[in-house]
C-alpha cells in the first residue's frame, strides 16, 4: 500500500494501482475514452489526465502509477481546461448531428462535452467523408463519427481475438476497417458485437428497428439463454420491447457476448410466439382459455392414470427452462403423476 | 465442468477435443485464443479442421468415432516415455495396473491408422499434454454422441489422472454444455434415476428423504429414457406425454421414428414459446414465456446459478413455466404453493445438497457455483481439490470400439452433425432472427472438393442424401476442412433436416443416440 492525497484527502492503495484506479475505487469520476479496464492502458485519448503537484505536465491517470506521497488533483482548473482543449480538438471534425445520432443519450462525447460545457466548436476542421458501411446485417460502421480511442480494434484483436478491423491509413486519414477497404461482410468479422458495445461515441452502432431513446428504456441484468456459457448481460427495455442488449462484467464472460447473445434476441417478441392455449379439435388447433386447456389436461391424466396406470405416462423437461421449472416439473411426474419417467435432451 | 473458465487464461496446455469452440461456445474460444497470445499450447483434436485448428500447436484430424483410440494412444506414449505424474497416481488414483496393461496394445502406429493420423503427431500430441504443469480438456458432444461416448468421457478422465490434472487450477475435464441449462436440468433431476442433486430414485434413503420433503408415496423404480420413452410411445405401452420447451420432432435422431411414436400417443401435451413441430403433434398447446418475462436462475457449464430476471411482461396469455407447472400440480390435488421462483429455490436448498447454501440474495449480484452445501459456503471454484470427490481418481481401462454403422457399397460416406455459428438447435428461437437468417438461411452438407470429383458435384447443387432411415435433399457446400469421404451437416435447418438419417444406436451405459456417425449416399438432384 502507498499513500497518496487526491483532491486534499489522504487514502492509502494498492502500490501497483493506477491513479484511474484508485481514483474510481474512491468514487472519483474521471472520464475516459479509450480506457477498457480488460486491456492494458492504452493512454490515446488523454481525456484522463490529472495534475500532479510537482510534475509540469499533466500525466494520463490510466497508464500513470500511484507513488508514494504523490499529490493529485482530478479537477483542478489546469485538467479541466486540458480536457476542454481535448473534446474542442475532438468535436472540430466530428459530425455533430446529435439530435439525429442513435448513440445520443448513450454517447460519452456528448456526455463530456456537456459535463464541461462546452459551448461551441471552437476549431472549424475539416470533416471526414467517409461512406457508411451498413453491409453487416447487425450493425453499422460510420467512421465520420469515430474519434480513434481504438478501443474497438483493441477489443477485436485482443479479446474477441478474430482480427477482423484494424486502423487503416495514417495521420487526419486515420479511420477504423478492414484491410483493403473491404466492406465489413467481406471481412473475418463475426458480428460478435464486442467493437460495437465498446465503442464510446455513434461510430460503431447496432442496426435498429424500434425508435427508442436511453433516458426512456430500462436495464435489466440477466444470463443469455442461448449456450451453457452464461453470458451475463443488460436487456435495454422500451415499452414490453427489448430493444438492444449490452453485455455485462459476469464472470464467465467479461463483458464479452457472441452474436446470438448480442443480436439474437428478437425472436422474444416475434409475431409468431404461442399468445393463447391452444386445443386441437378435428385435426386443426383452436385457441382456448387457460381453464379449457387446463381441465382438458387434468381430466386426460385422471383418465389415463384410471385406465392404464401410472405407468404409461413420460415427460420431457427441459434444459431451457430454469432451475425452478425444471425442479417443478420432476416434482409434477414423481410426486403427482407418480413415476420416475422424467427426462431432456441432456444426450442431444 | 470441473474447473472454471477464467481458469483457461492460466492454463500452460489447451486440449480441445470434440468441441468446435469457436462456433458453439464462442465465448470461451475467445478466452481460449486469449490464453494462446500469452502463450498457451493448443492441442485440437476433431474430425474437421475446425477454425481453433489454425492456432494449433499440433492438430490431430481423427476419422469421427475413433476417441477411445486416440486417448490411448496419447497415454501408451506417456507411459513408454515415463512422462506420467508417478506420486499423483500413486497417492490420489486406483486401477492404473489395468490401464497400463490395456494402453499397452495402442501403439502410436497401431492408433495412426485406426483414426487416420499421422502417429509423430500422435507422440508430439502426448508429450506437449503430459509435460505441461496444468493442463486443461475441453470437450463437448464429438466426444459423447457415440455408441462409445461413455468410453469416451472415461479416456478423458484416464488421461487428465494419469498426469495427475484432476483437482488442479486451470486443469480438469471440461464438458462444455451446449444449452443455457443444461447442467441445470440434470442437477435438478431432470433424469429418469435421479432426483434433485443426483440422489438416486432407487436408494430407499433417498427416498424417504424426498416422500418427507414431498408428503407423498414415492416410486423406487427407475424411468425411462428419452430413447426408452419413444420405443414404449411407438409400442402404446406410453399413452400421454408432457413436453416441455423440447423439440425432438428434429433435435432426435431418426425423426420418422420419432414421428410415429409421437402419433401413437392418447394425449401429447407441448408446452413452448413457439408452435414447433413438436407442438404441431398435439393435443393440447400451452404458450410458455421467455426467458426475458420471468424471474429464475440458470446454472451455467462450470456449475455457476446465475439470475434470469424478468424484464418484460409475458407476451399475450402466456405464463412462465413454473405457474403453469403449479397450476396443473394444485389442480391435479397437491397444494402447494408458490408466489415466487425464489421460493422454489429455497426448496431445492432444502433438498439437494450441492445447493443447500444457494438462494436469491447470495446471487443477486454474481452467481454461485456449486457445490455450496451451506450458507456460509463460498461455492466450488473446481472439483476434486486435495483428494477425488469419490476418494481415489479410478482408472476405468476401456478399449476401442467401431461406431454401429460402418460405410459400406451402399452408404460409402460418414456423415457426422454438429452446430454453427449463427444458429441454435432447432431454430426456433435463431431462425426467426433477419440478421441471423441473412447469414445463414438453408441447410447444406460439407464436402471437400475431392469427394465432390468423385461425385461429379461443384458447390451449390442440390443433392439427395440418403440413410438406412430416411432421405433429405440439401445443398452442397464445398470445403476443405474435412477428409475425403466424411460429410458434415448441421442440425438446425427443417429443409434438410439432417436428423431423418442419423442413427438411434445407443450408447449402453448413458443411452446417448450415435449422432456423431452414420452411414449416407449422396446424389446429385439434376
Amino acid at each position: 500500500m502507498v499513500s497518496i492525497t487526491i483532491n486534499g484527502k489522504k487514502v492509502k492503495v494498492p502500490k501497483d494501482y493506477s491513479i484511474l484506479e484508485a481514483c474510481k475505487e474512491l468514487g472519483i469520476n474521471i472520464p475516459t475514452l479509450c480506457h477498457d479496464e480488460r486491456l492494458e492502458p492504452h493512454a490515446a485519448c488523454r481525456i484522463c489526465v490529472v495534475e500532479i503537484v510537482g510534475m509540469e505536465k499533466l500525466p494520463t491517470s490510466c497508464s500513470t502509477k500511484v507513488e508514494e506521497g504523490m499529490e493529485i488533483y482530478t479537477h483542478s482548473q489546469k485538467v479541466r481546461e486540458a480536457r476542454k482543449e481535448i473534446l474542442n480538438l475532438l468535436i472540430s471534425n466530428h459530425p455533430l448531428n446529435c439530435l439525429m445520432c442513435d448513440k445520443s443519450g448513450d454517447c460519452k462525447l456528448q456526455k463530456y462535452c456537456y459535463e464541461y460545457n462546452i459551448k461551441e466548436v471552437e476549431y472549424v476542421g475539416e470533416k471526414k467523408n467517409y461512406p457508411i458501411d451498413d453491409s453487416n446485417p447487425f450493425y453499422i460502421s460510420d467512421q465520420n463519427k469515430c474519434i480513434d480511442c481504438g478501443k474497438c480494434v483493441r477489443v477485436c484483436s485482443e479479446l474477441q481475438c478474430t482480427g477482423a478491423i484494424s486502423f487503416s491509413e495514417r495521420g487526419f486519414n486515420t479511420h477504423v476497417g478492414v484491410p483493403f477497404e473491404m466492406p465489413l461482410e467481406k471481412s473475418d468479422c463475426v458480428s460478435c458485437g464486442n467493437c460495437v458495445s465498446v465503442c464510446p461515441v455513434g461510430a460503431l452502432i447496432p442496426k435498429r428497428k424500434e425508435r427508442f431513446m436511453y433516458e426512456e428504456t430500462k436495464r435489466v441484468r440477466t444470463t443469455c439463454s442461448y449456450c451453457g456459457v452464461g453470458c451475463q448481460m443488460d436487456l435495454i427495455v422500451k415499452d414490453n420491447k427489448i430493444v438492444e442488449v449490452h453485455p455485462a462484467m459476469g464472470p464467465s464472460n467479461k463483458g464479452l457476448l457472441c452474436v446470438k447473445g448480442k443480436f439474437g434476441y428478437k425472436f422474444v417478441n416475434h409475431p409468431d410466439r404461442l399468445k393463447k392455449p391452444l386445443i386441437k379439435k378435428n385435426g386443426k388447433f383452436v385457441e382456448a382459455s387457460w381453464e379449457e386447456a387446463y381441465s382438458l389436461i387434468t381430466d386426460k391424466i385422471n383418465e389415463i392414470k384410471g385406465k392404464y396406470g401410472t405407468e404409461s405416462f413420460a415427460g420431457l423437461t427441459s434444459a431451457r427452462c430454469t432451475n425452478e421449472e425444471n425442479y417443478l416439473f420432476q416434482k409434477l411426474f414423481r410426486a403427482v403423476i407418480g413415476n420416475n419417467n422424467v427426462d431432456h435432451c441432456a444426450r442431444l | 465442468m470441473t474447473n472454471s473458465i477464467e481458469e483457461v487464461l492460466g492454463a500452460d496446455v489447451i486440449f480441445v477435443t470434440g468441441s468446435n469452440t469457436t462456433e458453439n461456445h464462442p465465448v470461451i474460444a475467445a478466452q481460449m485464443r486469449q490464453a494462446i497470445k500469452r502463450g498457451t499450447k493448443l492441442i485440437v483434436a476433431d474430425p474437421r479442421k475446425i477454425e481453433l485448428a489454425k492456432d494449433a500447436e499440433v492438430f490431430l484430424q481423427i476419422k469421427p468415432g475413433t476417441n477411445v483410440a486416440l486417448f490411448n494412444g496419447l497415454m501408451n506414449v506417456i507411459i513408454e516415455e515415463g512422462l506420467q505424474d508417478k506420486e499423483y497416481i500413486k497417492e490420489r488414483t486406483e486401477n492404473y495396473e489395468d490401464l497400463e496393461k490395456l494402453v499397452k496394445d495402442y501403439t502410436p502406429e497401431r492408433v495412426a491408422e485406426i483414426c487416420g493420423v499421422d502417429a509423430n503427431d500422435i507422440r508430439k500430441a502426448a508429450r506437449l499434454y503430459a509435460k505441461a504443469d496444468k493442463a486443461g480438456i475441453f470437450y463437448a458432444m464429438g466426444i459423447t454422441q457415440h455408441k462409445s461416448g461413455t468410453h469416451g468421457v472415461m479416456s478423458i478422465s484416464n488421461l487428465a489422472l494419469l498426469c495427475g490434472n484432476i483437482g488442479v487450477e486451470s486443469g480438469g475435464v471440461n464438458p462444455l454444455r451446449g444449452q443455457n441449462n443444461v447442467q441445470g436440468a440434470c442437477d435438478m433431476g431432470g433424469l429418469p434415476a435421479d432426483y434433485p442433486g443426483y440422489q438416486k430414485v432407487n436408494e430407499s434413503e433417498v427416498k424417504e428423504k424426498f416422500e418427507k420433503a414431498w408428503g407423498v408415496n414415492l416410486s423406487s423404480k427407475v424411468g425411462l429414457t428419452i430413447p426408452e420413452m419413444m420405443k414404449a410411445a411407438e409400442k402404446g405401452t406410453i399413452k400421454f406425454m408432457y413436453i416441455m420447451g423440447e423439440n425432438p420432432m428434429f433435435s432426435d435422431p431418426d425423426i420418422n421414428h420419432v414421428k410415429k411414436a409421437l402419433e401413437n400417443l392418447d394425449f401429447l401435451v407441448v408446452q413452448d414459446i413457439f408452435l414447433t413441430e413438436t407442438a404441431e403433434l398435439a393435443d393440447v398447446v400451452l404458450p410458455a414465456a421467455s426467458f426475458a418475462e420471468k424471474d429464475g436462475t440458470f446454472t451455467n457449464t462450470e456449475r455457476r446459478v446465475q439470475r434470469i430476471r424478468k424484464a418484460i411482461e409475458p407476451v399475450g396469455e402466456s405464463k412462465p413455466d413454473w405457474e403453469i407447472l403449479m397450476d396443473i400440480m394444485n389442480r391435479l390435488g397437491y397444494k402447494k404453493k408458490y408466489s415466487h421462483p425464489s421460493e422454489i429455490m429455497d426448496e431445492i436448498a432444502e433438498v439437494t445438497p450441492q445447493y443447500g447454501g444457494i438462494n436469491y440474495d447470495r446471487i443477486e449480484k454474481i452467481g454461485l457455483q456449486w457445490p455450496c452445501p451451506t450458507k456460509d459456503h463460498p461455492g466450488t471454484k473446481y472439483l476434486h481439490k486435495g483428494k477425488c470427490a469419490r476418494g481415489k481418481g479410478l482408472f476405468m481401462a476401456v478399449d476401442h470400439t467401431e461406431s454401429a454403422e460402418q460405410p459400406d457399397a451402399d452408404y460409402p460416406f460418414i456423415l457426422t452433425t454438429g452446430r454453427m455459428l449463427y444458429h441454435y438447435h432447432t431454430r426456433t428461437m435463431t431462425g426467426r432472427v433477419e440478421g441471423l437468417n441473412k447469414i445463414s438461411s438453408e441447410s447444406y452438407i460439407e464436402i471437400n472438393p475431392s469427394t465432390a470429383n468423385k461425385l461429379g458435384l461443384k458447390d451449390g447443387d442440390k443433392v439427395k442424401v440418403s440413410s438406412r432411415r430416411g432421405e433429405i435433399t440439401t445443398k452442397v457446400k464445398l470445403v476443405d476442412i474435412i477428409n475425403d469421404n466424411i460429410v458434415f451437416m448441421p442440425f438446425h435447418y427443417a429443409d434438410g433436416a439432417v436428423n431423418y438419417l442419423t442413427n438411434t444406436a445407443l450408447d449402453s451405459i448413458a443411452k446417448i443416440p450415435e449422432l456423431k456417425v452414420c452411414a449416407v449416399n449422396i446424389k446429385k438432384i439434376s
